[in-house]
């Protein structure tokens, strides 16, 4: 099938970048979308001109490498699926893609696709994080935790960190990622200890990195290559509201 | 700790959460207020006498009322902007990927029809409350007599008069258009903010803050049109 993409480059962060427009004359349905970029990457190279680059690792939805906005949607038009997951049979022969970065100025761009996402490990560094010591795998089975309770932690901790829901959101806010990691711990006995800290230090840092505020569109839910809800961002409220009322 | 319960990313959601449903709490005892009319005019100049007469009490009304309006507004302006500062370089394309998104054209131009909302209600305020019969407006033809005392301020007159303008009345009913827009996402998302949701009930709240909303609005619009079309 051929496939024409429309794609944003730029040669590094101070370059004012542009879109420019390829066709992959023989794309297979059963590629994924960075197999797509990669048999584009052969062509440009063949031609003498530099490769797109876009970011990736381990191409089966669980590392949160991956991420470009994909005709308009974070991931492209699969719910639930990371763009390295997102395969061409959804796509027909003579289709044209648009492919963009993420856009915030929390997350510049680096080059092409590639955006530098290290406020997110800023915001983690900033209390996304157990430091007691809660001994090796025996000891973590040796707590009892209701199932109900380890099922829901696991839900939020099954964040990739891709930043899909800032690059959706209207306001480029961090909300979803940031009350993830909040929700997960406050749920686990282990994040007990550091549970009041954790929530302001993380909302501070969040604030500090210049994401933009939540209006509640709840569009990071819908783009979430994890499904996480926005419940977690009610929590993360709740959690803050107990924490500075309690200072 | 005032500045942090406020001020921040979460605090600014709380400011616009509470003050918003303070704002609905006030504009759906307006509405119902306002049907008094149906009553007969001397009911709707009684009602009004009875709000005005209250004092202080209905002074320190009127003195929350403007402050949650100032915070609300003041909020609702700064995570406006605060937006464009977190993506100054926009998508060439971009679209919603559909439920369980709640993004609609009302929640994202809460800013647009919140400050047709501002303009609205100055302007609201100029004709009915500092119109004529009003406070340093006094003007004997909007008095009318009261049983065995002062004569009170006219303002079904009043009233009548100014929805006999089209203008007035359509004007009028398009600003509650905006209301029901505006509340559509606000009444859900006011209680998102103030971290009362949960997945079981969203849809729930989602639904009855619609019909909230439009209820609300729709309400406004019996007067306007029922004096529009010689009706009462
Ligand atoms: C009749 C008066 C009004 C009522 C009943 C009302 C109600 C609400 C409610 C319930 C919310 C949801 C709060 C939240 O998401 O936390 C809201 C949000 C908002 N309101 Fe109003 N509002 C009114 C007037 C205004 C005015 C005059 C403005 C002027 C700028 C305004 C601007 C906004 C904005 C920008 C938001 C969204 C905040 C965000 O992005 O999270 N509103 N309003
Ligand atoms: S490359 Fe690892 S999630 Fe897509």
């Amino acid at each position: 099938m051929q496939i024409k993409l429309k794609v944003w480059r730029q040669k590094g962060p101070r370059d004012t970048g542009r879109f420019e427009e390829y066709v992959v004359p023989d794309a297979n349905p059963h590629m994924s979308f960075l197999e797509l970029l990669d048999v584009l990457n052969e062509q440009l190279i063949m031609e003498g001109k530099d490769p797109v680059e876009f970011d990736h690792d381990c191409r089966e939805g669980i590392c949160g490498s991956c991420g470009v906005v994909v005709d308009g949607v974070a991931h492209g038009p699969q719910q639930r699926t990371a763009c390295c997951q997102l395969h061409m049979r959804h796509y027909k022969d003579g289709d044209s893609i648009v492919v963009e970065p993420w856009r915030a100025s929390a997350f510049p761009i680096i080059r092409d696709l590639v955006v530098d996402r290290s406020a997110f490990d800023r915001i983690i560094g900033a209390g996304g994080y157990v430091s007691v010591s809660t001994g090796a795998a025996p000891d973590a089975n040796a707590i009892p935790i209701p199932k109900v309770v380890v099922d829901e932690a696991f839900d939020y901790a099954a964040c990739i960190g891709c930043g899909a829901c800032v690059a959706a959101c209207p306001n480029a806010s961090a909300s979803l990622f940031t009350a993830a990691k909040i929700s997960h711990l406050a749920l686990l006995p282990q994040g007990q200890a550091e549970r009041a800290q954790r929530v302001v230090n993380m909302v501070d840092q969040m604030e500090a990195e210049g994401f933009g505020d939540c209006s509640n569109h709840a569009e990071c839910e819908a783009v979430c290559p994890k499904g996480i809800s926005i419940k977690g961002i009610a929590t993360m409220r709740r959690e803050y509201i107990k924490a500075t009322l309690s200072q | 700790m005032l500045k942090k319960l406020f001020g921040s990313p979460v605090g600014k959601k709380l400011v616009t959460g509470i003050t918003g449903l303070g704002l609905v709490g006030f504009v759906l005892l307006h509405m119902v207020g306002n049907l008094a009319l149906f009553s007969g005019d001397q009911a709707y100049n009684e009602y009004s006498e009875f709000l005005t007469g209250m004092g202080p009490l209905f002074y320190l009304v009127e003195a929350g009322l403007l402050a949650f309006f100032v915070f609300h507004i003041v909020t609702g302006i700064k995570i406006a902007i605060g937006k464009r500062r977190a993506r100054p370089v926009g998508y060439d394309r971009y679209q919603s990927a559909g439920a369980p998104s709640r993004q609609t054209a009302a929640s994202r131009s809460m800013i647009v029809t919140g400050m047709i909302l501002l303009v609205f209600t100055v302007f609201h305020l100029i004709s009915f409350k500092f119109g004529p019969g009003g406070p340093g407006n006094d003007d004997v033809a909007y008095l009318v007599a009261y049983d065995g005392g002062e004569p009170i301020r006219n303002m079904a007159l009043l009233v009548r008069e100014r929805f006999a303008s089209p203008l007035y009345a359509f004007g009028y009913t398009a600003v509650m258009l905006l209301l029901i827009l505006h509340l559509r996402h606000g009444v859900w998302s006011a209680l998102q903010s103030l971290g009362a949701m949960k997945p079981s009930i969203s849809g729930l709240v989602y639904t009855v803050g619609g019909l909230l909303g439009a209820g609300t609005g729709i309400g406004f619009l019996f007067v306007p049109m029922a004096l529009y079309f010689n009706l009462i």
